[in-house]
């Protein structure tokens, strides 16, 4: 149920996010979303992806550091409402949200939140009692297709 | 033997130097005796040293010339590091009066002892020091090297003293205490670092004090290499006249070799410390004139005879006679090592203490770099260390945690806070043979 996230590190310097988005082009590697976390030193690139291990692999190649960490994808109504309401569940039963980032799925009705857990197999457990829907990799891509 | 110092007030030389005179024949009968007696010191009462003697059938007895020195075998800091704290001492710790430590590349100390006459002997050949620079009764000297374990600060003081100078015992830090009492103490010269020198040159031009317009005339700079353009910076910047002075722990500390006015060259004091050059990789004894690794052997020391000890310092002996007089050999100064070995704010450091400490927190060594700049005149070290797979984290308080314990572990090691920059793979520079681990971009 866990998605497969891919990392990469960047240096906070001009052209470095250029490299491994260009890499993941030449490969037709297409990006379903991404997430850039910034410190003054350096940053971390976070993308969604049909295939993380080859996409890791296209990276490596490319001189990258790459890792791969597990992620959860959960389906919220998308309308004024409907983050708060997801991490209400997760504020009450005490998970651990380390960031998040969102997409809208291609339906308009619903938007898919990518969030990284301290603890991601309680959380899909917390979430699945709570009636919310988890989303595995190949719904994510059904969604946005 | 303590000796006796006047001041000298007709102008020529200082009595204290009486030894920088001697001529050659002189000189050579009180290095060869002085020569045997240190080996068959350090022969009877050091077991490491008995141990190589042996193993190459040497004995004391075999020193028949200075020339025989050549086939004795070297000490190296290996050896201190490896009989740690005192398994090189000659003396028993009743006759030790001083102990004086510095750090060594893996964080043990190298240990150091003196009996009173080494005091004495130390004391001496400081007091000819300072006398080379133009020094003596009646002058204020700020001795603003460190006091405590560090040589520095102790060996100018006593040097000071024995010169009957008058010492201000300020040690180092506390920049405007020491633009403050040079002014209203009227200090004739200044012993620190060359680039804390900068630094206080700096900070007095920032308080309204210019120090050309004071008594300051001699400035005394060691512990670090310094260029001519240095000393010319320092010399025009202060109204002095800068010396550079050598010396390392393992041998006696400051004491070693100092500049005389002519500043060419630095005049080791052989009747003390005999000096060769060598190749370091053949180990062979390279003739006056020609480059190689400086060999110290000390004449007189009594706690802990150094025979043949590998400074890892590059340097040539200059036989040439010096204008001023003196018949003790000059050394050139000393620019480089033959290791990796650069000193930052007066500390020594090792790429591989660096390697260390990365080791420890990755686990494996990534490639890293080691940047030396110099901002406001102070030196700043920054470490670059490649990302490597192993410690890539996906969260940044991970990676700044990489980062800190980094800090830490070098900080542990060095007792320096580093800058320290996380880069990408490959972005440090590969290289076929020794990777060139330091990136110096301080101004000489």
């Amino acid at each position: 149920m866990k998605l497969q996230q891919v990392s990469v590190f960047l240096e906070n310097r001009p052209g470095r996010l250029g490299q491994p988005v260009e890499a993941l082009a030449a490969e037709g590697i297409g990006i379903l979303t991404l997430s850039l976390a910034d410190t003054a030193d350096f940053g971390i690139l976070r993308l969604i992806v049909r295939d993380p291990e080859q996409a890791k692999a296209v990276l490596e190649r490319a001189g990258c550091v790459v890792g791969l960490t597990e992620v959860v994808a959960v389906a919220v109504r998308h309308r004024p409402g409907g983050l708060a309401e997801a991490l209400s569940v997760t504020e009450a039963a005490g998970l651990d949200i380390e960031y998040l980032y969102a997409l809208a799925a291609g339906d308009g009705d619903r938007a898919i939140l990518v969030i990284r857990f301290a603890d991601p197999d309680r959380a899909i457990t917390v979430l699945h009692d709570a009636g919310r829907q988890v989303i595995d990799a190949e719904e994510l891509v059904r969604l946005i297709d | 033997m303590l000796r006796e110092l006047w001041n000298d007030a007709e102008g020529g030389f200082h009595p204290a130097s009486a030894p920088d005179f001697l001529p050659e024949p002189a000189l050579h009968e009180v290095q060869l005796r002085r020569l045997r007696a240190v080996v068959t010191r350090a022969y009877d009462n050091v077991e490491l040293f008995r141990t190589r003697m042996r193993e190459r059938d040497l004995t004391p007895a075999s020193i028949q010339s200075l020339d025989d020195l050549a086939q004795l075998p070297f000490t190296v800091k290996a050896d201190l590091r490896d009989t740690y704290p005192f398994g090189l001492f000659a003396s028993p710790m009743s006759d030790v009066v001083r102990l004086h430590a510095s750090s060594g590349t893996t964080g043990k100390p190298i240990v150091v002892a003196y009996t009173r006459e080494d005091v004495e002997v130390w004391s001496e050949v400081m007091a000819r020091t300072l006398a080379c620079c133009g020094l003596h009764r009646g002058d204020i000297v700020q001795n603003a090297y460190g006091y405590g374990l560090f040589t520095g600060g102790l060996g100018a003081h006593y040097g000071a003293e024995a010169l009957g100078a008058t010492v201000i015992p300020i040690s180092g830090g506390n920049t405007d205490r020491q633009v403050t009492l040079m002014r209203d103490f009227g200090a004739t010269a200044i012993c620190c670092t060359p680039s804390y020198f900068m630094h206080l040159v700096e900070r007095a031009a920032e308080l309204g004090v210019d120090l050309r317009e004071l008594p300051l005339r001699v400035g005394v700079f060691g512990a670090e290499p310094w260029s001519d353009g240095m000393r010319a910076h320092a010399e025009a910047a202060a109204g002095i006249k800068a010396h550079d002075i050598y010396g390392l722990s393992e041998i006696v500390g400051p004491g070693v070799g100092i500049e005389c006015s002519e500043q060419h060259g630095l005049h080791i004091f052989e009747d003390h410390f005999y000096p060769e050059v060598i190749d370091p990789e053949t180990g062979e004894v390279l003739p006056d004139g020609a480059e190689g690794e400086l060999v110290l052997t000390t004449l007189s020391k009594k706690a802990m005879p150094m025979i043949r000890y590998r400074t890892r310092d590059i340097t040539s002996l200059i036989s040439e006679p010096c204008p001023c007089g003196r018949t003790i050999r000059r050394m050139r100064r000393i620019g480089r090592r033959s290791d990796d070995m650069f000193i930052i704010r007066g500390v020594n450091v090792f790429p591989s203490q660096v390697e260390a400490a990365l080791l420890q927190v990755e686990g494996t060594l990534p490639h890293y770099q080691i940047i030396l700049t110099r901002e406001g005149g102070l030196d700043q070290m920054t470490v670059e260390v490649e990302v490597t797979a192993e410690v890539f984290s996906d969260r940044v308080r991970g990676m700044e945690d990489v980062r800190n314990r980094i800090v830490q572990a070098i900080d542990h090691i060095l007792g320096i806070r580093v800058g320290l920059r996380l880069v990408e793979p490959r972005t440090i520079e590969r290289s076929q043979g020794k990777a060139k681990r330091v990136i110096d971009r301080r101004e000489a």
